[in-house]
């Protein structure tokens, strides 16, 4: 799958946004006043820096307010109204908090909740897909999840929790990277794809056209998969080894976190970068690829 | 809604006959004439006179090769558009509505007007039958030449698909499958009729008819066979062989 700039962005930074916003939530920091203020703009910064992001990726933006309308089909239309959701429901929690001093417990467990569930829902928008087999797994939903739980750890300053949730992480990652492998296509073929395996073995002989189109752009992108080792020992490295390293051998000060959120943050997109790259769609079988 | 309709009345799609296909494309390009000056927004092209030509099309022809076990290997072209599926992926992923399947015939279509162009519906097609437009940024899709089966303006042996219309072998079919009565029906009865990629799911309205085997097998034979030359052909043959 063509790994689209603005996906990866959308996904990487909404989900450490929301992640932070989810913590802020629970009370982990129990910060006010205008050390919660930074906390909170920071993790709005990065949820609808992402979210801006994703609609960058839309080819007729102007009909964006019309994906809210059909959530009883659509996870990407559920995910639009969960996120909607969550950001005026934390909004409220966090002008509370900040300048009144005013701490809504429920009303924070409930966003919580809400920022998790869009993390979710935008898991499903590939989990849901059994085009595309490596996203058709349980594993997906699994790393969004405990990217943003282990990131807005990170985030929040939670350091001993952070580095507990990124060890899960950095399991389920491995995991996936080999269920993938071994899942492959999932059983399509050629063959099943033409009918023609009741002949015998099939073999595209002449594509349609000689040059490109949106399908060959979009599904049947091929870069990614010759540095999927180099890629997945990026991810695991920066994403989980070294932030969790940092988070248990040293004292965390302000520098050493942020340099553990900014590993965290390039493994985890270069991670998202490989997660649409080596993805195989069903469709590029007709073109033989 | 984008949720998908319990049953719908008719089943309108295509019957595609592998086995009298020509490859001749003439169905792709009677397609992209029609479909580009009647419904929704046009099917662009891009660098159309220079070096990387491409742009939109609803019908593409693939061609493979069969190998059977013993024997040549078939070629076999391979028409190629949306399909109608019962269970349409597309339709249910569709997050602003604009992606539908028609109760009373079964068509898939796209109300442009409300597609924003994220693309997940072509994620969502196992065939690649969508593709998003480069120019006006929405989705395009075979629409089963809605514009022409229902048009009363224009004569009553034009009220089938554009590509149906064209095809020069009479390798593709139109009708009405949920009806078992009917000659697409009973076509795909009589020659065994397939769907595509069938583990996925999708319960597609068009058929493939897959191509007849061959009554005789047929071995290659590409090595020459001048061996029985004689006289002057005989002393040539040698003379040249040892030259």
């Amino acid at each position: 799958m063509h790994p689209a700039p603005s996906v990866i962005a959308f996904t990487t930074l909404s989900g450490l946004g929301f992640g932070l916003l989810a913590f802020l939530g629970l009370g982990l920091p129990p910060v006010s006043g205008w050390v919660a203020f930074v906390f909170f703009a920071l993790a709005y910064t990065l949820a609808v820096g992402g979210l801006l992001a994703s609609v960058a990726h839309l080819a007729n933006p102007k009909n964006a307010l019309k994906a809210f309308s059909q959530w009883r089909s659509s996870w990407l239309s559920r995910e639009g109204i969960a996120a909607v959701a969550a950001l005026l429901t934390m909004a409220v929690f966090a002008v509370a908090l900040i300048f009144f001093d005013l701490r809504l417990r429920f009303l924070g467990l409930f966003g919580a909740l809400l920022c998790l569930g869009t993390v979710f829902t935008t898991s499903m928008i590939y989990t849901q897909l059994k085009t595309v087999p490596r996203w058709n797994m349980w594993t997906t939903p699994s790393v969004f999840m405990m990217h943003a739980l282990g990131g807005g750890a990170l985030l929040a300053g939670q350091t001993r929790l952070a580095a507990v949730l990124l060890v899960i992480l950095g399991a389920l990652m491995v995991w996936a990277w080999i269920k993938g492998d071994e899942k492959g296509r999932a059983g399509s073929t050629l063959e099943t794809a033409t009918g023609l395996g009741r002949i015998g073995k099939v073999r595209l002989l002449e594509p349609p056209h000689s040059g490109e189109n949106y399908l060959l752009k979009e599904m049947a992108y091929q870069v990614g998969r010759k540095h999927a080792v180099k890629l997945r020992i990026f991810a695991l490295g920066l994403g989980v080894v070294l932030p969790v390293l940092l988070m248990l051998a040293l004292p965390v000060t302000h520098f050493i976190g942020f340099v553990a959120v900014l590993s965290h943050l390039v493994g985890i997109a270069a991670g998202r970068w490989l997660f649409f790259a080596e993805a195989e769609h069903v469709q590029a079988l007709y073109y033989g690829k | 809604m984008t949720t998908l309709p319990q049953t719908t009345e008719k089943k309108l799609g295509l019957v595609i006959d592998l086995d009298t296909c020509v490859g001749c494309q003439a169905c792709v390009v009677s397609c992209k004439e029609w479909n580009t000056s009647n419904y929704g927004a046009p099917l662009s092209d891009i660098d159309a006179y220079g070096a990387e030509p491409h742009g939109t099309f609803l019908n593409r022809v693939h061609s493979f090769e069969a190998q059977p076990e013993t024997g040549c290997s078939q070629t076999v072209h391979f028409p190629k558009s949306c399909l109608h599926c019962d269970d349409a992926p597309c339709v249910t992923v569709c997050p602003t509505g604009a992606s539908y399947k028609r109760e009373e015939d079964g068509i898939v279509l796209v109300n442009e007007a409300d597609c924003m162009g994220c693309g997940l519906c072509a994620w969502a097609c196992p065939y690649g039958a969508r593709e998003l437009d480069e120019i006006f940024g929405v989705m395009k899709k075979c629409t089963l030449c809605v514009d022409r089966i229902y048009n009363e303006n224009i004569p009553e042996e034009d009220r089938v698909p554009s590509c149906v219309r064209t095809c020069p072998s009479n390798a593709r079919h139109f009708g009405d499958l949920g009806d078992p009565e009917s000659d697409v029906s009973k076509l795909v009865a009589a020659r065994d009729g397939m769907d595509l990629m069938p583990e996925l799911g999708t319960k597609p309205v068009n058929k493939y008819l897959p191509p007849r085997l061959k009554d005789q097998p047929s071995e290659a034979t590409l090595k020459p066979e001048h061996t029985d030359a004689k006289g002057l052909f005989a002393w040539l043959d040698k003379a040249l062989e040892k030259l």
